[in-house]
This record gives C-alpha cells, structure tokens and sequence, in this order.
C-alpha cells in the first residue's frame, strides 16, 4: 500500500520547511512526523519522506538507521524503554527488565503476541536522578521499583494511562 | 542560601511564564546588550571567566570572540543534547526557567552576529522542547524574537531541533551535522565551527547551562559573577548527583563546592549509611575518584589537578556494596554502543573493551587481561576524531587504575569480591 501525506501534513511539513535553509535539514523532524503518523519508519515512509523532500531514498535510510529513535519494525502500542545505564542500573534497572520479562513472556527487543507491549533497553535518558526510568512512548516514569512496574503495566493494559 | 544565577523557579516556581521572568528581571540583560555593541557584549563575558558547562570548560567568551566579524550568515546552536551517563540538569533549566535560555540565545546571537539560532534538544526530551516552544512563543509576542528585537535594527529568529537518539550528537560536531540532517558523525577538525560550521556558515556551539549564565552576567555584570566561585573557575554550577544517595537531584551552587557538602548536605549522604567506595565527578567520561577526593573542590581546574575532569557536573555515587567491574562493564558497553565507527580505533577498540570486561565480570576473564585493557586504551587515546574514543579511555582506564585490585580479584578467585550487590547484568 502505498502511503501518503494528506493535506494537513503537508501543512505541517511545510512549517517544519520554514525553520531550515534546505531540504536536506528536514530529514530529522519529517522521520518524525512521518513515524508519529504511521507508527514505525517502514520502508515505504522512508520513500515517502525521500519523495517529499526530493531527497535520495539511500540518505533517508542511511539516516533512519543511524538513530535509535527510529523504529525500523512495528513497536508495540506501548514502547517501554528501560533505561539500563549506570545511574538506573545502581538502583534496580535490571530488576525492573526481569519483571517486565516476568509479566510479559517477552525479554528485550520482542513484542508481545497481542501487539501491546515491545520491551527495549536503552542508555541514558537524563533521569538519572529520578532514577530508574522507563520512557513509555513519550512519556517518562520515573522513582520506579518492581512494585510500581507491575501496577503500570496493570494501568496499561486497562488503558487508564495516556501516553 | 547561596546564590540563584539559573534556578529561579527556587524563586519563583511559575517563573517559566513570561511575565514572571521579566518582574525577576529577566530581559533586562537583553535590553542593556542592545546598547552595547557586540564586541563589548564578548568582552563583558570574557572578563565574567564563564567557562563552558558541556563538558570542556572552554572560556565562552573567546570562543565567541573566534567568529568572524562583519556581514554573512552565521549561526548560534545550543546544545541540550544531554546524553552523557549521569546528566541529567539542562533538562530542568529548559522545563523550569526556559526563559533565561531563550534570552542568553538572544544575547549570544547579537554578540556573535548570528540571525537565527537552534536548540538541539535530544529527541527523547519531546516533553521538554514543549515548555521551551512555549517560550519561544511568548518571547516572539513579546518583541524579543524576530524582526527588529526592541527596536534595535537586531533580527533573530529562534528554532527547535529534536535529535533522535545517538550520544554522539552531543559532540559538536557531529551535532551540526545531525542538524544538516545527516547522521551525527564528528567531523575532523579544523576547520572549526567558527569558521565552517551549520550549513557551511560560522557557528557557535554552547551548552544550555552556558548560555543561560550569560543574561544575568550582562545584567548585573562581569565583577558580579566574578564574586561567586574560585578565581577562573566563577559562578555557579549544577551538579546532578545519582546514585547510591538518600536526596539525589540537582543543586545549583557556586563553583568549588566541596565534592563531601555535595554528597552529605545537598544530596542526604549515602543510601543506609553505607560507605562511599566511588565517585564519578563529572559524567561518566569523567576519571572515577575515591573517598580521600571528599574535600576536593568541585571546578574544572581543581578537578584536573587530582587528574579527573568537572566534565557536566554530573555525579555518581557508588556506595560499598558495588561490583566497579560491574559498574564499568556497562559504561564499556554504553561506548561501544555509541561509538559513530568512523575511526578504526574508536571501532573496533570499544567493542573489544567490553567484551574482555564482560569476560572478567563473567568469571572467565584471562591472566593478563588487565593488561591488554591498558594497551587498548593506550592504542584508541588521542588517534580519534572526536573525543569519544579518549572519553571511553578516560572512564574505563580510570576504573582499572583506582580499583585494579578488583579486576584481579575477579580474574583470579572467578567472582565478585562484593556482597549483597544490586546485579547490573
Ligand atoms: C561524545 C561527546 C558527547 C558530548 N555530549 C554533550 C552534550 O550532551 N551536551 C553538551 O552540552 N556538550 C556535549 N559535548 C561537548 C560538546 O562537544 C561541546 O564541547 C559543547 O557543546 C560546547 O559548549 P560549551 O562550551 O558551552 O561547554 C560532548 C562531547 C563529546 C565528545
Ligand atoms: S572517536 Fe569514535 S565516535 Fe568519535 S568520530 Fe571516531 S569512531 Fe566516531
Ligand atoms: S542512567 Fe538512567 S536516566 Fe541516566
């Protein structure tokens, strides 16, 4: 199927545009855009963005790639990235990873069956003094134990948790 | 209480609304740097000693005096990137006194003739860059953003860039080709920003925390700022201290603080009364210290007499009951991860560093691998690019110096000689 940007995005696409003197500049913001849109930066959002922005396909791939942010497969609808660094790891990140592996039948990297949860380990998020975190889409939890980790999920999965 | 150069919501918790800022004075120093020339703006910073507070401490004010004069297109970046290991405190200048940035970028932007400025902020802090926009937003309405700022004949139009997840973006370098829309990876230097920097124009790079120091610095002057901290080392910090401490958080206090007042007094002292075993003063590329390092005080050149580095002002806190192989096996782990692989020593050496460190954590570590791990370290120091390669050297050799001991411990006995650790792995 192929995608496309309807108006409203070519709308705010063409903000985006205004802040840079080429094209090339928008690379960043339209991946995303286009991944917040689309839900992961599938091969045929990287055509989109290049045809957009008149670019090569080969350098939005090659962008694409290189940054961690950049969902390459479907996540789950929700991504619980769990901060493993040294600050997090010294209080409890890892006890936090085996819960979730716990709870979910999944370890790090996988999705869960039913599409809503993809567990990833990732270095620091800055939160290091509310630490350990796990950034939930968007969305940051923080001061977190094993306790409070099974509750988020529980809210999770009752969709009382907008993120 | 000391001194509040940057943490005004101390003072004024809404001081993030634009009205509150300016009853706090906020604009002010915008308004008296429009009646200076630019040149006078870059010496009154010069003279202030502000250092910069990304990692290097290098004068802010020679750095800006490094870009060329006269017409053309040049640029100011802000870099809150905020991704070395432990840092965790332009974030709370951005979502609590976004203003003070907003105005340094102004300030900075005329001093150094730049017309439009970007704050590269690090794509996980979406969040963040909201309450920032905001800003950006109010200072717009306000007249001080956009065309002719207060009348001045000044134009400076200011914008957000969101990364996407890659450390490296931190380094200046690779920022401003992330900002060009490339992936971030350094570029060799020279040329220099100031001379080729964003899209090919002279540029300027500076940390959040920098930027922000320089509107009450104009304001109420260089001498001002020159009463608080140790001779050139001046004005206030903020350390971010993580860890094993009862009341981790981020304290803005003057420079050369002792290292024990941050641990005990700001930060609650150690979680149960533990003793201190380590300390990592200044993010995680910064040379770990040990308990005699308590009274240091905390500056950049204090902290390079004792041969570690302020770096961010990051500070990490590791009480008795932690493995350190353990600890750095997973900062070896973070610069193998991060490292761009532009540079074959960089490369090949980190992830090869890790390994061995996990062999050791692992129990299956070999007779002479402490070793190999300085001779690695000696091969990747200084024959990089960019400085993550030394930084990963810096943090992983300044590990097995101070605590070489337990690196052999594990080696010998094929187990951590720590009890009642939290695992890591
Ligand atoms: C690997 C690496 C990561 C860095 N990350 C950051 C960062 O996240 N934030 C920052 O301000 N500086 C970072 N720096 C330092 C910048 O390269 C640059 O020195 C700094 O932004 C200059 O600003 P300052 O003079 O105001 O300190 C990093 C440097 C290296 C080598
Ligand atoms: S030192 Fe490492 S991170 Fe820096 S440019 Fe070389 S390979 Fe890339
Ligand atoms: S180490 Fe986890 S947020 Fe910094």
């Amino acid at each position: 199927m192929a995608l496309r940007f309807d108006e409203n995005d070519m709308k705010a696409l063409e903000k985006i545009r205004e802040r840079y003197p080429n094209n090339t500049a928008c690379t960043l913001p339209f991946l995303h855009y286009a991944q917040d849109r689309f839900g992961y930066v599938s091969d045929d959002v990287i055509k989109l963005v290049a045809e957009t922005l008149n670019l090569p396909v080969a350098h939005v791939l090659n962008v694409a790639t290189f940054y961690t942010m950049f969902n390459k497969k479907p996540v789950g609808k929700y991504h619980l990235q769990v901060c493993t660094n040294i600050s997090c790891s010294l209080l409890g990140a890892r006890r936090l990873v085996d819960k979730l592996e716990e709870i979910l039948g999944i370890k790090p990297g996988e999705t869960t069956d039913d599409g809503m949860f993809t567990i990833t380990e990732v270095e620091c998020l800055g939160s290091c003094g509310t630490a350990p975190v796990i950034q939930v889409n968007e969305t940051y939890f923080e001061n977190l134990d094993e306790k409070k980790v099974e509750d988020l999920i529980e809210s999770l999965r009752k969709g009382e948790l907008d993120v | 209480m000391s001194e509040i150069v940057l943490f005004k919501h101390l003072i004024d918790p809404e001081v993030r609304n634009i009205e509150n800022y300016i009853k706090l004075g906020g604009y002010e120093g915008l308004k008296k740097a429009l009646s200076m020339n630019p040149d006078e703006i870059i010496e009154e910073v010069k003279r202030s000693n502000l250092r910069g507070r990304g990692g290097a401490g290098f004068p802010t004010g020679l750095k800006w005096s490094f870009m060329p004069k006269g017409e053309g297109q040049k640029y100011f970046v802000c870099n809150a990137d905020e991704g070395e290991p432990g840092t965790f405190k332009d974030r709370y200048i951005m979502s609590e006194n976004p203003h003070q940035l907003v105005e340094g970028m102004v300030i900075g932007g005329y001093a150094i003739g730049a017309s439009v400025g970007y704050i590269y902020i690090r794509g996980e802090f979406e969040f963040v860059a909201k309450t920032v926009q905001k800003a950006i937003d109010e200072a717009y309405n306000q007249g001080f953003l956009g065309k002719n700022i207060l009348d001045s004949g000044f134009d400076f139009d200011l914008y957000i860039h969101l990364g996407a997840g890659a450390y490296i973006c931190g380094e200046e370098t690779g920022l401003i080709n992330s900002l060009e829309g490339k992936t971030g990876k350094p570029r060799l230097k020279p040329p220099f920003p100031a001379q080729y920097g964003v899209f090919g124009k002279p540029t300027t790079v500076n940390n959040v925390e920098t930027i922000a120091c320089v509107p009450d610095i104009i304001r109420r002057g260089a001498d001002w700022f020159l009463t608080i901290g140790p001779d050139k080392n001046n004005g206030t910090k903020i350390f971010a201290v993580s860890g094993h401490v009862n009341n981790p958080g981020v304290f803005e206090l003057p420079m050369g603080t002792p290292l024990r007042e941050i641990i005990y007094e700001h930060a609650g002292g150690i979680i149960g009364g533990k003793k201190l075993k380590a300390v990592i003063p200044g993010g995680s590329s910064a040379p770990v210290l040990g308990p005699e390092h308590l009274d240091i005080p905390m500056d950049f050149d204090s902290l390079k007499k004792v041969g570690s580095m302020l770096g961010s002002g990051a500070i990490v806190v590791m009480s008795e009951d932690t493995c350190i192989v353990e600890a750095f096996t997973r900062l070896a782990r973070f610069y193998a991860h991060e490292s761009c692989g532009q540079c074959t020593p960089c490369r090949e050496g980190t992830p090869w560093m890790y390994k061995i460190m996990k062999r050791i954590e692992d129990g299956n570590g070999k007779k002479g691998d402490v070793d190999l791990l300085l001779d690695i370290c000696k091969n990747i120091m200084g024959r990089t690019i960019c400085p993550l390669g030394d930084a990963a050297v810096l943090c992983i050799k300044g590990a097995i110096e101070r605590f070489r001991d337990e690196f052999e411990y594990h080696i010998e006995h094929k187990k951590c000689m720590v009890d009642n650790k939290i695992p890591i792995f």
